[in-house]
């Protein structure tokens, strides 16, 4: 046993410092709230401080921090998407991903290793041959790559898939890279609070205080304050937060799911996607394969698991990686997505004054958390929606300018 | 395995089954505005509760409506469009 942890027992107080200050209880008012303890609020939180100033600001978290799809998602970052917008915006999260380590002084086990997109099917092969000519366009690494440049990363692959879908090559992202989720979360919370954020876990918002549309205040399960400025980033409960200020939204939950093996010795570096498969694969540096695939089939405000995915999941895997029957499948669970029809998330100014979106991240979101933070604190700050988020704002649908995303998000996150 | 009771066929796996979303009025498309147009297409009520949905039994193609919570997947009845009103 380490000395370290023999000490943490036998202490009676806590011997290490918390990474950061449990405030006791909430101010009667601040300049910003943000709901939400997740990588983006936290994020927001984080820029807010430390590049506009604003030191006055609360995070309010109904359970604990990094708790919600945070922690929950396989981690996959990498920015070959398919619409302008979308690519530009996922280009700069993973830019500024590469100096987070150093900007926290935490490591985040940020690791590349480059991702696959298989193509099964030559509708396949086109989509992808478009992607990386859209993602080469925006000075994008990523290229359509044949057969052996696969086999070749990735000798343990049946390239046949059992003999019923060959694999006729794949779209592959250098850049494509994992990171430890709760680490992010962590150090943005921990860098936020240093500048003096507070951070309130264990409390959750009841309700949204407006008048003559302007947001006031705020009640939570811990009292009321006030406040000019919200910023709703809760994810899976964005829809019951949009109903707290009656604003409607596209957005519709879907559980979606993931399991892990049991360690191994490393055998996989790359990343591994195949839309056709619903499945996707990257090994983690303890050894475990993160595995999972497409969302629930239906409408579920609930993080349950479910056998039939498991099983699912399981045979698409084995179809790729026959080798890994006798595997030991030891954890298996589910998050709450907050979809959207076109695969883009929805953020920036709404209809009322000082209430604040970022949602929509579905399935994708967690690769964009550093730059949400920043634009979302830009646009709280300046009350003005950044320049990169503005295709993406609520009043889209009304306008019918939808962004068209799905072709490279709905598997691959 | 998660059972649905299609009012035709009887109890079937849920993966015979396809949700076709929230059973809501459609307006007028000769007399409505765009705003209130994209609203139907898009907008949906996301947070969750008792939904009446329609389902489709895909193997039968039967078209039907579930009441169903969609917080704790409970399917509270089954019916025909116009059996129950
Ligand atoms: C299984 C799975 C795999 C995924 N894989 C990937 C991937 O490979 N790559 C990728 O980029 N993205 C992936 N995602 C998506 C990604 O996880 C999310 O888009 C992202 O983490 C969202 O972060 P967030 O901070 O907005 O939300 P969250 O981390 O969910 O934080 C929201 C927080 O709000 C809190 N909250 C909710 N309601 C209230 C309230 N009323 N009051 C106070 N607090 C409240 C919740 O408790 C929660 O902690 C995946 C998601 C899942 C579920």
């Amino acid at each position: 046993m380490p000395f370290r942890l023999l000490k943490f027992a036998l202490s009676k107080d806590h011997p290490e410092p918390r990474m950061f200050r449990q405030p006791d209880r909430l101010k009667s008012s601040y300049d910003a709230v943000i709901i939400g303890g997740g990588g983006h609020g936290l994020a927001a939180a984080y820029y807010l401080a430390r590049d506009h100033d604003m030191k006055n600001i609360a995070v309010l978290e109904k359970g604990y921090i990094g708790g919600g799809n945070t922690g929950r998602n396989t981690t996959i970052i990498r920015s070959n998407y398919l619409t302008p917008e979308g690519v530009k915006f996922y280009d700069e999260s993973v830019r500024l991903w590469q100096d987070l380590s150093q900007d926290f002084d935490l490591n985040l086990f940020y690791s590349n290793r480059g991702h696959f997109t298989l193509a099964h099917t030559d509708a396949s092969l086109r989509t992808m041959r478009w992607r990386a000519e859209v993602n080469k366009h925006f000075g994008i690494d990523s290229e359509l790559v044949d057969p052996a440049e696969v086999q070749k990363a990735c000798p343990m692959m049946d390239m046949t898939c059992g003999g019923h879908a060959p694999i006729l090559g794949a779209l592959y992202h250098a850049p494509g890279s994992i990171a430890r989720h709760d680490a992010v979360a962590w150090g943005y919370g921990r860098g936020a609070d240093l500048r003096g954020v507070e951070i309130h876990q264990q409390t959750e918002v009841l309700g949204i205080q407006i008048e003559s549309d302007r947001v006031t205040g705020i009640e939570t399960s811990h009292g009321t304050i006030s406040t000019p400025r919200v910023l709703c980033a809760v994810a899976g409960s964005t829809p019951r937060i949009l109903d707290l200020v009656g604003l409607r939204s596209p957005i519709y939950i879907h559980p979606l799911q993931a399991m892990v093996s049991e360690p191994m010795k490393p055998w996989l570096d790359p990343i591994i996607v195949s839309g056709s498969l619903h499945v996707y694969v990257s090994q983690t540096a303890r050894g475990e394969l993160v595995m999972g695939a497409s969302l629930d089939p239906y409408e579920l405000h609930s993080t349950r698991s479910t056998l039939d995915f498991a099983e699912g999941l399981a045979a698409h895997m084995l179809e790729l990686f026959p080798f890994l029957s006798h595997v030991k499948v030891v954890r298996q669970w589910a998050g709450m997505a907050d979809m959207t029809p076109d695969f883009a998330p929805i953020m920036g100014k709404t209809s009322i004054e000082g209430f604040y979106l970022d949602s929509g991240w579905g399935t994708w979101g967690f690769k964009a958390t550093p730059v949400c933070g920043k634009t979302m604190a830009y646009t709280v700050a300046h009350d003005r929606n950044h320049d990169l988020i503005e295709d993406f704002s609520l009043s889209r649908f009304e306008n019918y300018e939808l962004v068209g995303e799905k072709g490279a998000a709905s598997v691959g996150h | 395995m998660k059972l649905m009771t299609c009012p035709v066929n009887g109890a079937r796996s849920i993966s015979e089954f396809v949700c076709a979303g929230e059973v809501r009025p459609i307006p007028d498309p000769n007399t409505t505005n765009d705003l209130a147009w994209g609203a139907f297409v898009f907008h949906c009520n996301g947070a969750a509760g008792i939904k009446q949905e329609w389902w489709c039994h895909t193997p039968s193609d039967t078209w039907f409506i579930a009441e169903r919570n969609t917080q704790t997947d409970e399917i509270l009845r089954t019916y025909l469009w116009g059996e129950v009103a």
